[in-house]
């Protein structure tokens, strides 16, 4: 049924992402008087879930899926709509609905909300547009596009001196990082003249080979901070311990996820393994040290944070590292190549959601005022039982437990990679999944088992945030139903990742 | 269905109690847990199959549906019962409605949360009983570790945090290294397994399909594979010298969780051995049949001294159940039909004798606030009901006939006394018939500076029998014991035949 459409309503998860955040935009700006906290919130919540249902439909009725005649290109090769694209815009589009409704109740006081929900969108739109980038030119423009509202994003608190030197790191190390990626983008094009993915691939590339080397090496430092991963990983830390907790949550699980579409769909596709093999540019092996080097960093690093919020951003560090096994356990004609990067992705759909969750939780400490530390969480769960549990469950899946989702995605990666041949790569994975349960048991220590330093220090927890309750609680039954339902999920990301190989 | 109603029973029963009032949770928690008990008594009445599930023997009331692929493989919601695991899947039912009955005098904050976590412990302890796919499997067997963390952790004596977080980092340290062993067998059978199903597996080993993986020859895949199996389970039981998490979580654990704690999570680690390394490797197993047998006997002893020395009733309790232990590794590695057959019973009577110890126990506590040996003297004047069922309930664990406990050892001792594949035998049944002179030494020593003599224990309030549902379950677990030690082949005929198979797999060379 969508074939008979015109073949730009692929894009429609985009779009609707785009026009929400236009709409809200034009209200904010045509009468100021109208707007609320809690239209503004609404109408973006349900923006993004049109995005993510057209999504979901689009993948259960195969549009740009091998099955159904292929990907389907727009603008001169320039967009590219697979199943790859609209797997990672499903991620973004639920991670938006899910922190726009907690910065409801985050942003209760602020002065002025609108510009937040619109920004959020906007880059929502960016990633979502990055995920179906076919042309280093979009790739770039899209990244700058979910770049520059995340800079604001992350400096929205202005009277908060920690938020604004947050987002002034983050736009330093952004924009060096930019500039390196696009320079990196120029170089490959001098190398093989063309800025199609496909076309790039295919270019002959006779004594150019350094250049392109050059080339690719600065993209995958473009990659490695969108992703967070070592070595443009410091402004992580600091970004998120400084911004508002919701964005640290958009930040954390979104955007990382954008950073890896580019890793997933432009290394595969332009530098495929055969090329990267003959003209002895290895990115694999590049990514398999960042790989390695990155989840020992995050999870190292992790174990030693007094700050829940300081902890979690080194966790995301470490997960950015297992995530690059996607990329870095690929060998030419390796037999479980699309199983290998389909399991990187479907580890990134539960992260969304686990990661995601777990922010939001420290949104809702944030929002009570109970502070920072594993210290100031204690007993939390006699006041506020359900979000404690949920958080415990955010927790223990992070960590890579049994009962929930994140055993399962941790558990194909590792397989995966086995498969491939990088048991090293596995069993570091596993050994840093064992480092990451003391810090992860640490928060539901607090939590559950030890009493509050003085009897009035839960005073604090008087209100009840209840879209912040929602949004915790609906990404905690999402971690949990993502065990069961995990079949599909892994189904849909290898078959997706399998067309790129 | 009925099996999978169960488990959904306990677990939407789990969210009911959770989210309801506190003033009635116990009472709600306890009808609910009646429905599983009595679903598996219909299961036991109407079970008819034969044979060991994981070689070839008929699964009753199975049920198979396709999960998920992973690596080539297939993960599948696969759930059955034979003659092994009935009896533990209905030793969980019965046990838990007692343990929630048992809980009402002591836990009296966050009922609902309490008892919420006690259906979804049962949940998932019935999941790790009927699973037979190992991906299943080992989702309820990590998922019971969660509740009791909590139990251990929220309600529990002063050094609860100490008891709970020592639990959880050794019980899941010790299932990484079991399911490290366990991967390794099954990627060294390549492509000859199909799915995670524990019957092909066990089956495919059997066929000897085990290859080389990674360079690492076949045997010392498989021996790998056991070690690492062994030494995660082994925790679990808890077998010298592993086993000092357990009087920790025992002593700290209220007394429902250590209930369930003794009564089933320690079966759960010799339910593990039996399934995994006696019934898929045997050969392995008899290769090693000499340390293991050594580590059960010195289990055995070693248990049993160190009940000798203590002086709080709970640790006397905790420490005899690694001495029973013990007997069930014996009897496993014996691999005799009786061994193996008693070893199984020994689970299921250990499962009520130690719930029995631990709730009377509970009981008296509840009353007089102390523990200690020393503390207190001559409560059969006050308590004469619980102190009568305890005094029965302690000769049951010295193997008084015609109870549970006599059975199960007896069974035990005929199959590792004329073990074939068991160098020594007689001398290992020998040393550990030992440990039930000390058991009975500490147990009567401990019973008669405690229960009997002139009444003794400074109180500021008057000291009188317990309430009737704090005592009802401790009648109807001793019921239980003499039944099954009256009349043991209700359990013992289904178990021989799920054994024998297991028994017939080891190869005598010596």
């Amino acid at each position: 049924m969508v074939e008979t459409l015109p073949q730009v309503t692929a894009l429609l998860p985009a779009l609707v992402l785009a026009a929400t955040g236009l709409a809200l935009l034009l209200v904010d700006t045509i009468s100021p008087d109208a707007r609320s906290n809690t239209s503004m919130a609404v109408v973006s919540a349900v923006g993004a879930l049109a995005s993510l249902s057209v999504t979901v439909w689009f993948v259960a009725s195969g549009t740009g899926s091998v099955d159904t005649g292929g990907a389907i290109t727009l603008f001169a090769d320039a967009i590219k709509v697979d199943t790859l694209g609209l797997f990672f815009t499903a991620i973004f589009a639920s991670v938006t609905a899910l922190v726009v409704v907690a910065a409801h109740d985050y942003f209760h006081d602020h002065d002025n909300p609108a510009a937040f929900y619109s920004l959020t969108l906007f880059a929502a739109t960016g990633m979502a547009l990055l995920a179906v980038a076919n042309s280093l030119a979009v790739v770039f423009v899209a990244l700058e596009m979910v770049s520059l509202p995340s800079y604001v994003l992350v400096a929205y608190l202005k009277q908060n001196r920690g938020s604004v030197e947050a987002g002034l790191k983050y736009f330093l190390v952004g924009a060096l990082s930019s500039a390196i990626f696009l320079f990196g983008i120029s170089l490959v094009y001098a190398a093989t003249g063309s800025l199609i993915l496909a076309d790039i691939a295919s270019a002959s590339i006779e004594g150019l080979a350094g250049v392109l080397g050059v080339g690719v090496v600065m993209m995958i430092g473009g990659v490695a901070f969108k992703t967070a991963s070592v070595p443009f990983h410091f402004w992580a830390p600091e970004a998120y311990e400084g911004a508002p907790a919701p964005v640290s949550a958009f930040l954390s699980s979104a955007s990382k996820a954008a950073g890896f579409v580019v890793a997933f769909r432009v290394f595969t596709e332009a530098f495929p393994l055969g090329m990267a093999v003959s003209a002895n540019v290895n990115w694999m092996l590049a990514f398999a040290i960042l790989a390695a080097v990155t989840m020992t960093l995050g999870n190292f690093a992790a174990a030693v944070q007094e700050e829940v919020k300081r902890m979690l951003a080194y966790s995301s560090i470490g997960h950015a590292g297992y995530a690059l096994i996607g990329v870095a356990a690929l060998t030419l004609d390796g037999p479980a190549n699309g199983t290998v990067m389909g399991a990187a992705m479907a580890h990134l759909l539960v992260y969304g959601f686990m990661n995601t969750g777990a922010f939001l939780f420290v949104a809702m400490a944030e929002r009570w005022g109970v502070g920072r530390t594993f210290a100031d969480y204690a007993g939390l769960w006699r006041r506020a039982p359900v979000a404690s549990v949920a958080m415990a469950v955010f927790m223990f899946s992070l960590a890579g437990l049994p009962p929930f989702a994140g055993f399962f995605s941790k558990y194909f990666l590792f397989q995966a990679a086995i498969d491939n041949g990088f048991l090293w790569l596995a069993a570091l994975g596993a050994v840093n999944s064992v480092v990451s349960l003391y810090y992860y048991s640490r928060v539901v220590k607090a939590l559950f088992l030890d009493d509050p330093e003085t009897p009035s220090a839960l005073d604090a927890v008087d209100v009840r945030p209840t879209a912040l309750y929602a949004a915790v609680v609906f990404a905690a039954v999402a971690t949990m139903l993502l065990l069961p339902g995990f079949g599909p999920v892994i189904e849909t990301a290898e078959a997706a990742a399998s067309a790129l190989f | 269905m009925l099996l999978e109603a169960l488990m959904a029973v306990a677990f939407v029963g789990a969210l009911t109690v959770f989210l309801a009032p506190n003033e009635w949770a116990g009472r709600l928690a306890f009808a609910i847990s009646l429905i599983p008990f009595v679903g598996s008594l219909s299961l036991w009445s109407g079970f008819e199959a034969g044979g060991n599930a994981l070689l070839g023997g008929e699964v009753a009331y199975a049920t198979q549906i396709e999960w998920l692929e992973v690596g080539g493989r297939s993960v599948s919601w696969f759930v059955g019962l034979d003659g092994i695991s009935l009896p533990l899947f209905v030793l969980t039912t019965f046990l838990v409605p007692l343990a929630i009955l048992s809980a009402w005098t002591p836990v009296d904050t966050r009922q609902s949360q309490f008892y919420g976590l006690m259906l979804f412990m049962e949940a998932n302890l019935l999941g790790v009983f009927a699973a037979l796919d190992f991906f299943l499997w080992f989702v309820f067997w990590e998922a019971v570790l969660v509740p009791m963390y909590f139990l251990i952790g929220i309600w529990g004596g002063p050094r609860r945090k100490y008891a709970a977080i020592k639990f959880f980092v050794y019980t899941n340290a010790a299932s990484l290294l079991m399911f490290i062993g366990f991967m390794s067998l099954v990627f060294a059978l390549g492509d000859s397994v199909s799915s995670f199903a524990l019957p092909e597996i066990a089956q495919a080993v059997a066929a000897g399909d085990l290859g080389a993986w990674f360079g690492i020859a076949p045997d010392a895949v498989a021996m790998f594979a056991f070690v690492a199996m062994f030494l995660g389970f082994a925790v679990k039981v808890p077998i010298v010298p592993f086993h000092t998490w357990l009087p920790d979580a025992h002593v700290q654990a209220p007394t429902p969780a250590s209930v369930l704690l003794a009564g089933v999570l320690l079966k759960m680690g010799t339910y593990a051995l039996l399934r995994f390394n006696f019934t898929m490797l045997p050969e392995q197993a008899s290769m090693l049949a000499v340390p293991i047998a050594a580590i059960a006997v010195v289990s055995v002893i070693y248990g049993a001294m160190l009940a000798l020395a203590q002086k709080d009733l709970k640790r006397i309790v905790a420490y005899s159940s690694v001495s029973s232990m013990g007997y069930v590794i014996l009897g496993l590695i014996a691999f005799t039909e009786y061994g193996v057959g008693g070893a199984t019973f020994q689970m299921v009577a250990h499962g009520l004798i130690s719930g029995l110890m631990f709730m009377a126990v509970g009981v008296i506590y509840n009353t007089t606030h102390t523990r200690m040996v020393g503390d207190m003297a001559g409560m059969a004047d006050r308590m004469p009901i619980t102190v009568g069922i305890l005094v029965a309930g302690a000769f049951g664990y010295m193997g008084l006939p015609l109870m549970a406990g006599f059975a199960g050892e007896f069974f035990i001792f005929v199959g590792s006394l004329s073990a074939p594949a068991l160098p020594y035998a007689p001398v290992f049944t020998a040393l550990a018939m030992f440990g039930i002179v000390i058991v009975a030494g500490y147990l009567l020593s401990a019973m008669q500076s405690t229960l009997f003599g002139p009444f003794e224990l400074e109180t500021d309030y008057e000291v009188g029998p317990a309430a009737f549902h704090d005592v009802a379950p401790l009648a109807v677990l001793l019921v239980a014991i003499i039944v099954l030690g009256v009349a043991p082949d209700i359990f013992f005929e289904m178990i021989r035949d799920a054994a024998i198979p297991v028994v017939e797999g080891v190869t005598i060379d010596g």
